[in-house]
């Protein structure tokens, strides 16, 4: 790594720890802030100096300290750059945001969704840009991925979609939830017509998600060495409970997967497919959804779980917005405090504090935009 | 025997050759006439032309193709279809209502997305119209045409309207026939037509400086995000569209300003 760093880059990287320092700003920050401005104005501090305001984070300060973070990027859902070079141009600009954190994240976790209709053309792409991720990638399978040659491309690229690591005494699980009944047999589908007719989001005809007996079993035995006090954080493609099932926003034997993860003290479920801030808890276990890189998708009408504030409904006419990726502060006992970096807005961290406090403490912003 | 059907023309003759009997019905669409029936004369007596009907309401929107009659061979006849389509064979010796049930079941089989607006409804969950089967009971108002309604008028509009909305729901659903260039439909960012809140327009719509209608924002949808041709506000697209979208919010109260 070079050593020598030029005035712009160390004006740009005290800029980025300037706005990210601002991301939970409380009252008692806020004052150190403006005194600190202030200072700059009165000719106290250089006025283009933006390190000497460092931003505590108030309440969570006292209490954890994180003890890593990953980042995150998912549902990028490529096309070829010659069909849509929108929704490319979405993941590399998350690409560039993750190389552009300082210092790099543990790892990147990519959530699902990598291509839009399957097609090999589509994952070689996604795969082709993920490589230039400065960071180690783990990645998971979305059903867009799957359906035209149900995961051979996909498995070719990336290896098994279900496996377990750990990472600083962190058990991490990757589960393929989006295991369908057969619905194209009958009907005498295609392989394409397979794939979009799971590729529409709407589209009735599918059948709901899954994970199935198999990784039901496989996930039991894989964590059969734990303690009921492990830190344990598990990645579902769609959410690992019962949301709104028009949408797939839902896991049809998520009861079972849940009787699974019931012994552990707590546990953290991350998941894709829901695009939008999303923030559940069931129990012991604490669910947080990721943002897509390509487009936001609207709230489920019914049935919202009573911890997520929402987002304020995205402007149609900012192509980007209500996208976004983000980050993954571990901390020590397992919990996260999940960062949604949205393009364009401010990022809204959902803490570990609003989850542990049944939403009282760290309350999110309210969205000035609600839902129709 | 070849028989060409002709436009305009509806008839049902019984033709006698070689001693066979064939059905045929002539609705159709080319330009010769018929042959005439010369050799009805020969057919027995006992024969009474079998009634080849094509119901209609198993081909929801698409004109009832009746069939003419063609070859024989052997132990089948073929029946040419005038929409151009695959020509259906059956058993020389079926007649009357087995026949038309013979064609029938074949002309579906080629044709399987006859029943697509069932099937548009029910892949994305459409809202069905209204109820008014209230309509049909009590007096009816005894000498007025206005008012006076038979269980098949019901079933007329809502058939209809059904079949409307669903064209609305197939293109909603396609970026091909959006035009899209770049493979964008309007369910990837609206599935079953959230968020477009037709019930707020029309209203000021702050990005364009200007009241807007709700097929105004279809438009700015088509030339941005779904990167097509606008549509003419009259187009049968547009009609569709905008019949799609507000089925969707069967329910809700007009709300027309609102932000």
């Amino acid at each position: 790594m070079p050593t020598y760093k030029s005035v712009e880059t160390k004006y740009l990287q005290q800029r980025d720890l300037f706005f990210r320092g601002l991301r939970n700003l409380d009252r008692r920050s806020f004052l150190k802030v403006s005194a600190a401005a202030l200072g700059a104005t009165a000719g106290l501090a250089p006025p283009h100096a933006f390190t000497p305001i460092s931003v505590a984070h108030g309440a969570e300060s006292a209490a954890s300290k994180p003890a890593f973070r990953f980042a995150y990027i998912s549902d990028s859902h490529l096309y070829e750059r010659d069909v849509n070079d929108r929704f490319v141009r979405g993941l590399l600009r998350a690409v560039d945001d993750v190389n552009n954190l300082d210092p790099q994240p543990d790892f990147v976790f990519y959530g699902g969704d990598l291509a839009q209709l399957g097609q090999a053309k589509e994952l070689e792409l996604g795969a082709q840009i993920l490589k230039n991720l400065k960071a180690p990638l783990r990645i998971m399978v979305g059903e867009h991925d799957w359906y035209l040659d149900m995961g051979q491309k996909w498995q070719e690229l990336f290896g098994k979609p279900t496996y377990s690591f750990d990472h600083k005494g962190v058990h991490f699980v990757v589960l393929n939830s989006v295991v369908e009944k057969d619905f194209w047999t009958a009907r005498k589908l295609s392989p394409m017509d397979r794939m979009k007719t799971v590729a529409g989001l709407d589209n009735g005809f599918q059948s709901p998600f899954t994970v199935g007996d198999q990784q039901c079993k496989w996930l039991q035995e894989d964590l059969a060495k734990l303690p009921d006090d492990a830190k344990l954080i598990v990645f579902s493609h769609s959410p690992l409970y019962k949301l709104y099932k028009p949408w797939n926003f839902w896991t049809d034997d998520a009861d079972e997967v849940q009787a699974i993860l019931k012994r552990f003290k707590q546990v953290v479920v991350i998941h894709g497919h829901t695009h939008q801030l999303l923030t559940n808890r069931i129990g012991n276990i604490h669910f947080h959804g990721l943002l897509s890189t390509a487009w936001p998708w609207p709230y489920a009408p019914e049935g919202m779980p009573e911890l997520t504030i929402q987002m304020s409904r995205p402007d149609p006419f900012n192509p980007s917005d209500g996208c976004g990726d983000g980050e993954v502060f571990v901390h020590p006992d397992g919990l996260v405090d999940k960062v949604y970096a949205l393009w364009n807005r401010n990022p809204i961290t959902v803490s570990r504090t609003y989850m542990l406090s049944a939403g009282k403490q760290n309350v999110p912003p309210l969205p000035n935009r609600p839902a129709y | 025997m070849t028989i060409t059907s002709i436009r305009c023309y509806t008839g049902l003759a019984a033709v006698g050759a070689s001693g066979l009997l064939l059905a045929a019905i002539f609705v159709g669409c080319s330009q010769e006439t018929p042959p005439p029936p010369k050799e009805v004369a020969d057919v027995s007596m006992d024969f009474t032309p079998p009634a080849v009907t094509l119901s209609t309401e198993t081909v929801a929107g698409m004109p009832t193709t009746a069939k003419t009659a063609a070859k024989e061979d052997a132990q089948t006849v073929k029946i040419g279809a005038c929409d151009g389509g695959k020509p259906i064979e059956v058993p020389k010796d079926l007649k009357g209502q087995a026949l038309a049930d013979s064609l029938m079941a074949q002309w579906k089989l080629h044709h399987p997305e006859a029943n697509w607006v069932a099937e548009e409804m029910e892949r994305h969950a459409i809202k069905p119209p209204a109820d008014n089967s209230h309509l049909l009971k009590g007096d009816q108002a005894k000498g007025h045409a206005y008012g006076n309604y038979s269980a098949q008028d019901l079933l007329t509009w809502t058939r209809e309207t059904e079949k409307f909305v669903a064209e609305g729901s197939r293109i909603f659903h396609s970026g091909d026939d959006l035009g899209s260039a770049v493979a964008v439909s309007c369910d990837m960012c609206h599935p079953h037509a959230s968020n477009t809140h037709p019930e707020t327009y029309p209203k000021f719509q702050t990005q364009l400086g200007r009241v807007a209608l709700l097929r105004d924002m279809i438009n700015w949808c088509i030339e941005n995000p779904v990167r097509g041709e606008k549509l003419a506000p009259d187009s049968p697209a547009m009609r569709a569209l905008e019949a799609y979208i507000q089925s969707q919010r069967q329910g809700v109260p007009l709300n027309y300003g609102k932000h």
